[in-house]
């Protein structure tokens, strides 16, 4: 009984580092159509950018996320501008894959070089580290910080998409692109804002995860197949969908490394092919 | 009496609750050549997708040359006989114009699994496809890549798949739609050297070319069938009259 | 007739004689890159011939190195024949893969290719008895070639034998691309239903092709064994996957020519500067790839010759 509960608490942990990091993907590819293999490398960045706030100008844990956050956003914009505008909606997935591969590489290259191959440590603040007591048992605080993480951005992207206004323009482009720009909705503003928020999503949980997902420059390349997989699990463009398939695929992942460890990823993606063979567009997603 | 070759039976076909396609039956025999016509939004497209096995239908069967092929594949109603050429070109777009009707030819007979011989020039493949485009009158553009040919060169190429196949039912999807006027009479002209034994369904707009080529002309509306009857008699008949202008017809009429 | 087995052959030979010449104290480098070719070639049957986007064909190369290295250590150690159950080993793995892989397409085909790529992977970690786990299999040493050619230390039995292999591998597949099962396949890269229009089944075709695709791959794995005499981890990698259609689209998938000179130019390449310093070879890489998709999305092949025909025709 015990161990189910630790599997249960761990599974729902790393699927909302999951989750996190994965539904700013899952919106861009919803509504942008973006095979985007480098959104692990933002989360990446992220985290750097929290290392390096946190370690080298002293800054706490909460202004060391901002500052993770927008500095990826920040870095992404150019990108967005001069690359990803190209491949929108229409491009090939091979064109897109290639693309975003290719600016997986620069970054992975240029981490390396600016930080070292080393894994980059992103202390926590006393009062998330250590254990937590439950009542019926103890949990690592981090844990729980890092669920109370996911449950309120899902709740947050909720409240964005479907109820401001924003939100509805979001729809309405992702509806028809066409009719929305006709209708005087700049979808490309559209767009780049929705960039960014996947961008800064796919940061924060670089940075909020790192415990889980340690911060080197062979992470983009480690998880670069992770997200863009949970997000096709989930079906791309659904909240409820991404937060179904991270923690569906955390609890395969969890449950596969407790009850036999040497087998690897080998439950995780055993669980994709089984998903995506029966619902090949997520399991809350729609057809393209 | 000619053999009939492709029937439908109370065909219908809905998308969740709106129904595009009630109960359409009709009966196409060798020989025929037969223009189906509608107001837009009839549900002429999704018909011929039914017929042709892009959707099931919801309720009904057809049946082609005496076989039921209500539930039967896209590429085996194709290799039974029964071809389309589509309303917007698709062709093989990294082919030439000479190796996209091969492969309608080596498809037929049977010879795209052969994996060390030869193919677009080999004889018996050869002659036929040069045949089919000569009857077309683009046999000059055989070894083009498809994408350099006029759009209404690339409608040939259309038909001339659809030729190469030895169809017994061939339905056009709006043959002539998008085509320049000075190239459009090569394409009535290709229609009109149809081999005669075959079953041509014309879905059409274009009421001239309707008259030029229809012995028999169907009507669709509101996803029925509400006229079947030779092409003169069509614009007289009070029910397509209603369908195409609503109202303006009683009251032109009453007038 | 001509341009299918005496071009190929007189090709392959002097590159192949072109490489002896400026690396010849390094011929194991030269039989890597023949296996690693191979895996491209066939990565270009399913992507360039067919039009199927994957990111996990390591796996058919890989699982044929760790079979034909199994074989060769329980004594079967004739390379023909250790080349002939590569082939075979990776025609199985390619027909599972194709099932799986071509029966959607876009996003869903590439997550499934994916996902079978890192099964295998994590499978191979595990299975650790047939494949040394993350060790590897080692030891793997072959007999001599017709039992005459033993596999000698500086690497030129090796070196000759792959270059027959690939000489003739790539004969056949160049009747494979012209034949009408090629063009099948082309013309359901450009239109799926437009073949299936014509009346041909898409899906058998498309595992058919994979399982050839396969074969070749296992070849190449096979080779791998034999020359290197070990399989690691590496050999099922998401970084061969992903480092295979790199190379292919360099050259211009949809081509042989392509995938034969992407397959080279890229790995002499690393070769010379990926030993300095790996990152800075990935940053490279990458820029190229962005370069490739923005200015020469059809691959330098394709490019190179557009540029080709512009210059002559700028002479006349």
């Amino acid at each position: 009984m015990n161990a189910a509960l630790s599997i249960v608490l761990d599974a729902v942990s790393y699927g909302m580092v999951l989750f996190t990091i994965s539904i700013g993907l899952s919106i861009m590819m919803g509504l942008m159509r973006v095979v985007n293999l480098a959104h692990g490398a933002f989360a990446m960045i992220g985290g750097y950018f929290a290392s390096y706030a946190l370690k080298q100008l002293g800054l706490s844990y909460p202004f060391a996320i901002v500052v993770a956050v927008l500095g990826t956003i920040v870095i992404s914009a150019p990108l967005e501008l001069l690359l990803y505008r190209r491949i929108y909606r229409g491009a090939s997935e091979l064109t897109q894959l290639l693309l975003t591969i290719g600016v997986t590489f620069v970054i992975i290259g240029l981490a390396n070089y600016a930080f070292g191959p080393t894994s980059k440590p992103i202390p926590l603040p006393a009062s998330l580290s250590g254990p937590f007591d439950l009542g019926f048992r103890m949990m690592p605080t981090h844990r729980l910080f890092v669920i109370a993480c996911g449950l309120t951005t899902a709740l947050l992207l909720w409240l964005l998409i479907d109820r401001t206004d924003f939100g509805v323009r979001l729809r309405a482009a992702v509806d028809n692109g066409g009719m929305a720009e006709a209708l005087g909705i700049r979808t490309q503003v559209i767009y780049s804002l929705t960039f960014a928020i996947a961008v800064g999503l796919g940061a924060l949980g670089g940075v909020v995860g790192a415990e889980l997902l340690p911060i080197e420059p062979f992470y983009a390349l480690r998880y670069m197949v992770t997200f863009l997989v949970v997000v096709s699990v989930g079906g791309a463009g659904s909240i409820l969908g991404a937060l179904s398939a991270s923690l569906l695929l955390g609890l395969a992942d969890t449950t596969g490394k407790y009850l036999a460890p040497e087998f690897g990823e080998f439950f995780f993606y055993l669980a994709v092919i089984v998903i995506v063979f029966l619902f090949p567009n997520g399991l809350l997603g729609r057809a393209q | 009496m000619t053999r009939a070759l492709l029937q439908l039976h109370d065909v219908s076909r809905s998308f969740g609750g709106l129904k595009v396609n009630s109960e359409v039956s009709f009966t196409l025999a060798e020989g025929d050549r037969v223009a189906l016509i509608g107001p837009n939004g009839a549900g002429k497209t999704t018909l011929v997708n039914v017929i042709t096995g892009d959707l099931s239908p919801s309720e009904g069967r057809i049946t082609f040359d005496g076989h039921d092929i209500t539930r039967l594949s896209i590429p085996a109603r194709v290799r039974a006989g029964l071809v389309r050429s589509f309303q917007i070109t698709r062709l093989f777009t990294g082919l030439t114009v000479a190796e996209n009707v091969a492969l309608a030819v080596m498809q037929r007979k049977g010879l795209t699994w052969r994996m060390f011989a030869g193919a677009t020039f080999t004889s018996g493949v050869r002659e036929e496809w040069r045949q089919v485009l000569d009857l077309l009158g683009i046999g000059h553009l055989a070894g083009r890549p498809v994408t350099e040919l006029a759009y209404g060169q690339q409608r040939l190429v259309d038909l001339a798949i659809g030729l190469a196949l030895n169809p017994k039912v061939l339905i056009l999807d709006e043959p002539a739609a998008g085509v320049p006027h000075d190239e459009a009479p090569k394409i009535l002209d290709a229609i009109a050297r149809l081999p005669a034994e075959i079953a041509v369904l014309m879905i059409e707009h274009d009421m001239d070319l309707v008259f030029k080529f229809a012995k028999r002309v169907l009507v669709l509306a509101g996803g029925r069938l509400i006229f079947e009857g030779d092409a003169a008699s069509v614009t007289a008949d009070d029910n397509v009259r209603r369908a195409y202008l609503g109202s303006y017809a009683d009251g032109r009429r009453r007038a | 007739m001509v341009r299918q087995v005496v071009v190929p052959l007189v090709v392959i030979g002097g590159l192949g004689g072109v490489g002896y010449l400026l690396f010849p104290d390094d011929l194991a480098f030269l039989t890597r890159l023949i296996s690693i070719t191979l895996l491209v070639l066939s990565l270009d049957l399913v992507v360039g011939y067919c039009g199927i986007a994957t990111l996990g064909h390591a796996a058919l190369y890989g699982v044929s190195a760790y079979v034909a290295g199994n074989v060769c250590l329980i004594g079967r150690s004739d390379p023909l024949t250790l080349l002939a159950v590569g082939a075979l080993a990776g025609a199985v793995v390619g027909l599972v893969s194709g099932a799986i892989v071509a029966r959607f397409r876009g996003l869903p085909q590439l997550v499934l290719s994916i996902a079978i790529g890192q099964l295998v992977g994590a499978l191979s970690n595990k299975l650790s008895s047939l494949t040394g786990g993350s060790d590897g299999l080692s030891g793997i040493t072959p007999g001599r070639v017709f039992g005459v050619f033993s596999f000698d230390m500086f690497g030129r039995t090796g070196y000759a034998f792959s270059l027959a292999v690939l000489a003739v591998v790539f004969v056949l597949l160049s009747r494979l691309v012209a034949s009408p099962f090629g063009l099948i396949c082309r013309g359901i890269r450009d239109d799926n239903l437009r073949a299936r229009m014509i009346g041909a089944a898409v899906y058998p075709r498309l595992i058919a092709m994979y399982g050839i695709s396969g074969a070749v791959a296992g070849i190449g794995g096979a080779l791998t064994a034999i020359n290197t005499g070990v399989v690691g981890l590496d050999s099922v990698s998401f970084e061969r996957s992903a480092e295979g259609l790199v190379m292919l689209v360099l050259g211009g998938a949809g081509s042989l020519w392509g995938a034969l000179f992407g397959a080279i130019i890229f790995q002499v390449f690393e070769h010379l500067v990926s030993a300095a310093n790996p990152f800075h070879w990935m940053t490279l890489v990458g820029l190229l790839l962005i370069a490739i998709v923005l200015f020469a999305p059809r691959g330098l092949g394709p490019a190179a010759t557009a540029l080709w025909r512009r210059a002559r025709g700028g002479e006349r």
